[in-house]
């Protein structure tokens, strides 16, 4: 039955094992080259970001690799989750914001009229600060966003929802209640529930606003564990104010800083340099200041 | 603390005499509503009873009972209920979840909508007389009737249905959008629904504002006391019924308590209902936090 | 879809100008063969003779309407003082509710109360009992909880940190009261005070069964009374021609009035948000 569902999904699915200590069945290893090789597959030029009147970012510009952990650092207000939400212009929802500069998704500039904003989205997941389960049932909580797909065939849908509750390590605490409501799960699992939903509609990439900052620590921790075993199968870009957790999940990091009333890129590079051997002193700074 | 009295006596004196009045303020209310609601019940209790509910009026309504009374009151209602809530909560979530909060055809219609709340209902019954009676000829009716309350329930059924989609919060719709869903079925599936209780709430005190309307109805569903035969038939409703009685019956008080008495029953249940499902709505947006 | 919702929010927004269209077509007729002069000055309300004098039925209204006022204020900052700062959580909330189901109660039942019990009673002090003060007891039971809700929902978005400063000035209750909470909220009070009035001139049902709907300015409190809603109710069954036209306009003229009482209101709500 889970095999069944797994090959319904994944058909590739050759029998490699899951990266990592083997709690969670996840899928096999993206092929290809894993960030030792970097190809982007987000590429952001001369992104600049105003509320109104006020910037909130100038000027960025950034690749982000595949299957590459990329962290964005730096202090509040620096635009950090500004930059998250323009990839999959949910900026759009926001009155007054306006962006110039060119985005690039796989090669797609998403400004393009050609590009559909829906089916972006639907490429792009995205796993908020805090919890964002929506006030139904569990599975409905996945089914709403399927549907939206055209996957309405009842089995095709529960074997998805099964095998992404069983990505996130939900499925064995939540089987005999997935009609229960999602309200009543616990923050941490109210998390894990929103990351499966956007991994249910298997994107290329995955949107992360501070995802362990509202839960406790050892919430936190499964989560954080659930990210590292997502790389590879996805392109992460995660915001985070824990610089340790950066450290240990992401393979690049990106320093971003206020300077002259907006937010700026300071530094970009292997999460080990912006660490161990920052260029700009600002990095060194922050990165130095909080650690000691 | 002694030599504090007399610095602060005044003060004391002043704030004891508000707490006083207010206090026999408030009393007195409550004894108004206890007087209003206690003389209806002595007055009423005694004539009714299931005859009464079901059987037709005698003698110009002092004998029988008001079962087409009741008949009509519903159909003017259902009418209403059925022409003003699609227009009602298709308005809502216009305002809500289309137009930003300060376009200018959002705020013509806000305005217009909160004009329309202030309409006394004898001019909702002249309008209904000249444009539904008359003008698209369907003379005294219930549909003329049931429609001309639709014009009344309006403001009403946007306002709370507004108010309820606002209070959904915005990280619903966020993540509805990131996960790529249209707003069509973002609407459909997950505000509406979050909703529900305020939209609840909102038709049950339309229904009430209904039920109690006498003016609006007097010129556009008419008198007629007998059994309707089909919407275009003119149907008298309870509130009607109450006046006719006191007003132009002599000797129809007892009858006029007891469909007061139902009228009034029905009323606090629709209100209590109300209140019920807002109070709920309310403590369960707060649990979640 | 946004089509759809555009349109049913269009018909939504054109019903009050429907409503003025067709209310002002009705009136055309007794505008263009009546002066506006006439309904002021002909020697008495009597359609039978072509005089349309509305003048007694407007200062039957103004009076209701002002008395109404006079006690139903009072009484309803007092219910919300109450509520807000008096008494306890639950006595609150069981006063809050009853006054909510005050609101409820139709108009037809409270003229119907007033003609079977309060008629009687004043009779009793001074014939003939259907009076100017009749009405305006009715009337302050109707308006009140409009008063009473606006007035507690003001008292609320005064910001805590204001009652608490005072409080810990040593300020006594009262004093805080009159010198911070009414201060804070008059604008939101005040536009329920309008709300209310306009309430008060466009009542017809419990008005009309107990003020006796004599066409006269009232001398005294005592006096039987018509107003402009009670008469176009009274008439309308069987006016005909420039009657049915003239009732039309006292129809057009309380709509005009209650739209620009509510027009005030609603500049005042503005007000206290910006």
């Amino acid at each position: 039955m889970h095999g069944g569902s797994e090959q319904l999904r994944r058909p590739a699915s050759e029998k490699t094992p899951g990266k990592g200590d083997g709690a969670y069945t996840l899928g096999p290893m993206q092929a290809g080259p894993v960030c030792c090789d970097p190809q982007p597959l987000i590429q952001v030029d001369n992104l600049s970001l105003r509320y109104g009147a006020k910037t909130a970012l100038d000027n960025v510009t950034l690749d982000i690799y595949r299957g590459c952990i990329t962290a964005l650092i730096g202090p509040s207000g620096c635009g950090k989750t500004s930059f998250l939400s323009s990839i999959n212009r949910l900026t759009d929802l926001i009155p007054g914001c306006r962006t110039t500069g060119r985005i690039r998704v796989d090669g797609c500039d998403i400004h393009e009229s050609a590009c559909d904003v829906q089916a972006l989205r639907q490429r792009i997941g995205m796993v908020f600060q805090k919890p964002t389960p929506f006030p139904v049932s569990i599975s409905r909580n996945i089914e709403l966003p399927l549907h939206e797909r055209g996957i309405k065939r009842r089995a095709d849908t529960a074997a998805i929802i099964e095998q992404v509750l069983r990505d996130v390590g939900l499925w064995d605490e939540v089987r005999d209640r997935l009609h229960a409501s999602a309200l009543s799960l616990s923050g941490g699992q109210q998390q894990r529930l929103c990351i499966a939903r956007a991994l249910a509609l298997n994107p290329q990439i995955l949107l992360m606003d501070e995802p362990c900052s509202a839960l406790d620590p050892i919430a936190s921790g499964i989560v954080e564990d659930l990210i590292g075993q997502l790389r590879g199968r996805y392109t992460i870009v995660i915001v985070t104010h824990n610089l340790a957790q950066a450290r240990r999940i992401a393979n690049y990091a990106a320093f971003f800083w206020v300077g002259g009333h907006a937010g700026r890129l300071v530094e970009f590079g292997h999460c080990r340099q912006i660490f161990e051997s920052p260029a700009h002193e600002l990095t060194a700074a922050y990165v130095n200041g909080v650690r000691g | 603390m002694a030599e504090t009295v007399p610095v602060k006596s005044a003060g004391i004196h002043r704030d004891r005499f508000a707490q006083l009045t207010i206090y026999i303020a408030a009393f007195m209310v409550c004894a108004a509503f206890v007087w209003i609601l206690s003389d209806i019940v002595r007055g009423g209790v005694a004539h009714l009873s299931w005859s009464f509910l079901v059987d037709a009026p005698r003698d110009a309504g002092r004998a029988g009972g008001i079962g087409p009374i009741l008949v009509s009151t519903v159909l003017v209602l259902l009418v209403a209920l059925t022409a003003a809530l699609p227009l009602g909560w298709m308005t809502a979530a216009l305002l809500a979840e289309y137009v930003s909060a300060d376009s200018t055809f959002g705020s013509a219609v806000r305005y217009s909508l909160q004009v329309l709340a202030g309409v006394p209902s004898i001019v909702f019954g002249l309008f209904g007389n000249a444009f539904f009676s008359i003008y698209l000829g369907m003379g005294f009716s219930i549909l003329s009737g049931g429609l001309t309350l639709a014009c009344m329930l309006l403001p009403i059924l946007v306002s709370t249905g507004e108010a309820g989609l606002r209070a959904v919060p915005d990280a619903y719709r966020l993540s509805a959008a990131a996960l790529g869903m249209s707003r069509k079925t973002t609407l459909f599936h997950l505000l509406l629904p979050a909703a529900a209780p305020s939209l609840a709430a909102g038709l049950l005190l339309g229904i009430g504002r209904a039920v109690a309307e006498t003016a609006a109805l007097l010129f556009t569903s008419g008198y007629v006391d007998r059994m309707p035969g089909s919407l275009l038939d003119s149907g008298r409703t309870l509130a009607i019924h109450i006046f006719d009685l006191s007003m132009n019956v002599s000797g129809g008080d007892a009858s006029a308590h007891a469909s007061a008495l139902v009228l009034i029953t029905a009323l606090l249940l629709i209100n209590i209902a109300a209140m019920r499902l807002t109070a709920g709505w309310q403590r369960r947006k707060i649990v979640p936090e | 879809m946004l089509w759809l919702l555009c349109g049913a929010a269009g018909i939504a927004a054109a019903l009050v100008l429907l409503i003025l269209l067709f209310l002002s077509a009705e009136s055309w007729p007794a505008l263009r063969h009546i002066s506006i002069g006439r309904f002021l000055n002909d020697p008495s309300w009597n359609p039978g003779e072509s005089m349309y004098k509305l003048t007694p039925m407007l200062s039957g209204t103004l009076y209701a309407a002002g008395g109404a006022l006079l006690l139903a204020i009072p009484l309803g900052i007092a219910s919300a003082l109450f509520i807000a700062y008096y008494a306890s959580p639950r006595g609150a909330g069981i006063y809050r509710h009853l006054i909510e189901l005050l609101a409820g109660i139709p108009s037809v039942v409270y003229g119907f109360w007033g003609l079977t019990t309060l008629v009687p009673l004043i009779n009793q002090l001074h014939p003939p009992g259907a009076s100017l003060l009749a009405g305006i007891l009715v009337l302050t039971l109707m308006i009140l909880p409009t008063i009473a809700l606006t007035a507690h929902a003001s008292l609320l978005s005064v910001p805590p940190d204001y009652l608490r400063g005072a409080a810990a000035l040593g300020i006594s209750r009262w004093g805080m009261i009159r010198g911070v909470a009414l201060p804070a909220a008059k604008t939101g009070i005040a536009a329920g005070i309008i709300l209310a009035a306009g309430r008060a001139i466009g009542e017809t049902m419990a008005v009309l069964m107990v003020t006796g709907n004599v066409v006269q300015h009232a001398a005294s409190l005592f006096d039987p009374i018509r107003t402009l809603a009670a008469n176009i109710a009274l008439e309308m069954p069987y006016a005909m021609g420039d009657h049915r036209a003239a009732l039309f306009v006292s129809g057009l003229t309380l709509m005009l009035l209650v739209m620009m009482l509510w027009s005030v209101a609603a500049q005042l709500g503005r007000n206290r948000d910006g």
